[in-house]
């Protein structure tokens, strides 16, 4: 969609995650590159939400590794903290922090951990806020925004720490339909300006028109992977042709 | 007429010699000092023992599994505290005050002569051991996605701790921990087995050498009951400064 070079940003290589004894993912090999927006596709249980947190190390994997930005992040002697910095993160319930204001939400972290001064760390959050049509609501409570609004701030609290990547899990699946396009259009405006952005979603329309590749996972592996094309129009495997039927 | 004149008359005779007589009013104003000097210290032990207890005992639900997939040296440390803060809960909270108080003065510090530090040392301990579990719960009621939330932006288990969970986890648990404060005033009223002159203690003094029960124990009954109210409204409104960010 946008310029990109072919610089890697994420290497994923045999990633392996099990749960006790159930083998969630079973090796997972995939490039993901900067500026690229790849989302993932995939029945429910398949692992897809799994393979997103590995990326970040939420769930630590049980094999296989995660390089990000040249650095093993899956290596336990790795501070993983410095790096989640740069990989900013959407959860499909907001998880806004009740006890603090939006803009507080905003600029906490950037003050805590980036050593922003208040009037920095607010006049940045500002700027964001303006941009998703927010900035009137900097001083409310999350109990008081609705869903969409909601995950608009948690999209810019992610933003405001200025990272290399953005991930999404399932970002619009907790919202009343009529919030899903407020919420996509700033995923889409996010795409356009060249964030590298990995987006586990249900929004096959979304993906259709903004992914640069699509990888379906089902069963723990990647059964398929290709341009928005390849797979809405000429999927090849069975199991992909199934699932879009019941999808599409 | 005549009755209820007479009522009042000895109402006020018995007043004179149970409260104004010797000034033994003052005997339950240091008797208040003493219940008071205790249970305030109680709490701040208590609070302080609750807090490490809690961080140990949730850090270790939170990160067994994480840290055991590491082998990391902190797993075994986080073990063995964990064991010990057990030991801790299950003996504390398996035994009544009274015979720790007991043990605390008359085995393990002989020879303190005050029982007001030893008081506060033994139901600084007890009361740890319920604030450790009321904080602990508090941690574990607080959704994991705030959790999540915060480790994601960067932030390390002891600043999501510190920013995050715990602001709301006390307000979850404020009503909780009211409750622990009160029974714990109350409690300290067992603080005469080791020789304590606490309020009720000096009650019954008064009553002992007054031979008047009525008057000196419904006097440390009243006290008892404004303190715990007094407690009661200060938190109310501690709860509805807190509650702010809910609407």
């Amino acid at each position: 969609m946008t310029t990109k070079n072919n610089e890697t940003l994420i290497t994923v290589q045999n990633l392996q995650k099990s749960f006790g004894e159930i083998d969630v993912l079973k090796g997972i090999d995939y490039e993901i590159k900067k500026g690229e927006v790849v989302v993932i596709i995939g029945p429910s249980g398949s692992g897809k939400s799994t393979f997103l947190r590995t990326l970040n190390m939420l769930e630590t994997p049980t094999g296989g590794e995660v390089i990000f930005d040249g650095v093993n992040i899956s290596d336990p002697k790795t501070n993983i903290n410095k790096h989640r910095e740069k990989m900013g993160m959407v959860f499909q319930q907001f998880n806004l922090f009740p006890h603090m204001t939006i803009l507080k939400n905003m600029t906490i972290a950037p003050m805590k951990l980036l050593g922003k001064s208040k009037q920095e760390a607010e006049a940045a959050a500002m700027e964001l806020l303006k941009k998703v049509g927010l900035a009137d609501r900097a001083d409310a409570y999350p109990s008081q925004l609705s869903g969409g609004q909601k995950q608009r701030v948690a999209i810019v609290r992610a933003l405001a720490m200025n990272p290399e990547v953005m991930l999404f899990d399932e970002p619009t699946s907790a919202l009343d339909p009529e919030m899903v396009g407020e919420v996509l259009s700033v995923m889409k405006e996010l795409a356009a300006s060249g964030m590298t952005m990995v987006i586990v979603t249900h929004e096959m329309g979304f993906a259709r028109e903004v992914a640069d590749r699509v990888i379906f996972i089902d069963e723990g592996i990647i059964m398929e992977e290709g341009t928005p094309k390849d797979i809405f129009e000429n999927p090849k495997c069975d199991r992909l042709k199934d699932f879009l039927s019941k999808v599409l | 007429m005549q009755t209820i004149l007479n009522f009042f008359k000895s109402f006020a005779h018995d007043f004179d010699t149970v409260f104004i007589v010797k000034d033994r009013y003052m005997s339950i104003v240091r008797g208040l000092l003493n219940t008071l000097k205790i249970t305030a210290g109680a709490l701040i032990v208590g609070v302080i023992i609750g807090v490490f207890v809690a961080a140990i005992r949730s850090s270790y639900d939170k990160n067994r599994e994480s840290l055991k997939a590491k082998k990391s040296v902190g797993y075994y440390v986080l073990t063995v505290l964990n064991a010990i803060c057990k030991i801790y809960l299950t003996v504390i909270r398996g035994t009544p005050v009274v015979v720790q108080l007991m043990i605390a003065y008359f085995v393990i510090f002989v020879s303190v002569k005050d029982g007001v530090p030893i008081g506060i040392f033994a139901f600084g301990i007890n009361s740890g051991a319920y604030v450790a579990e009321i904080f602990r719960g508090g941690i574990m009621s607080i959704d994991n996605g705030q959790f999540e939330a915060g480790r994601s932006l960067g932030f390390n288990y002891v600043q999501t701790m510190w920013y995050i969970v715990i602001p709301q986890m006390f307000k979850a648990v404020l009503p909780t921990l009211c409750n622990e404060f009160i029974a714990l005033l109350k409690e300290t009223s067992v603080a005469g087995y080791v020789g304590v002159i606490d309020l009720t203690k000096a009650g019954n003094s008064i009553a002992g050498v007054t031979y008047n029960y009525f008057m000196p124990l419904i006097a440390v009954a009243i006290v008892y009951l404004a303190i715990v109210m007094l407690l009661t409204s200060l938190v109310a409104r501690l709860e509805r400064r807190l509650r702010k960010s809910d609407h």
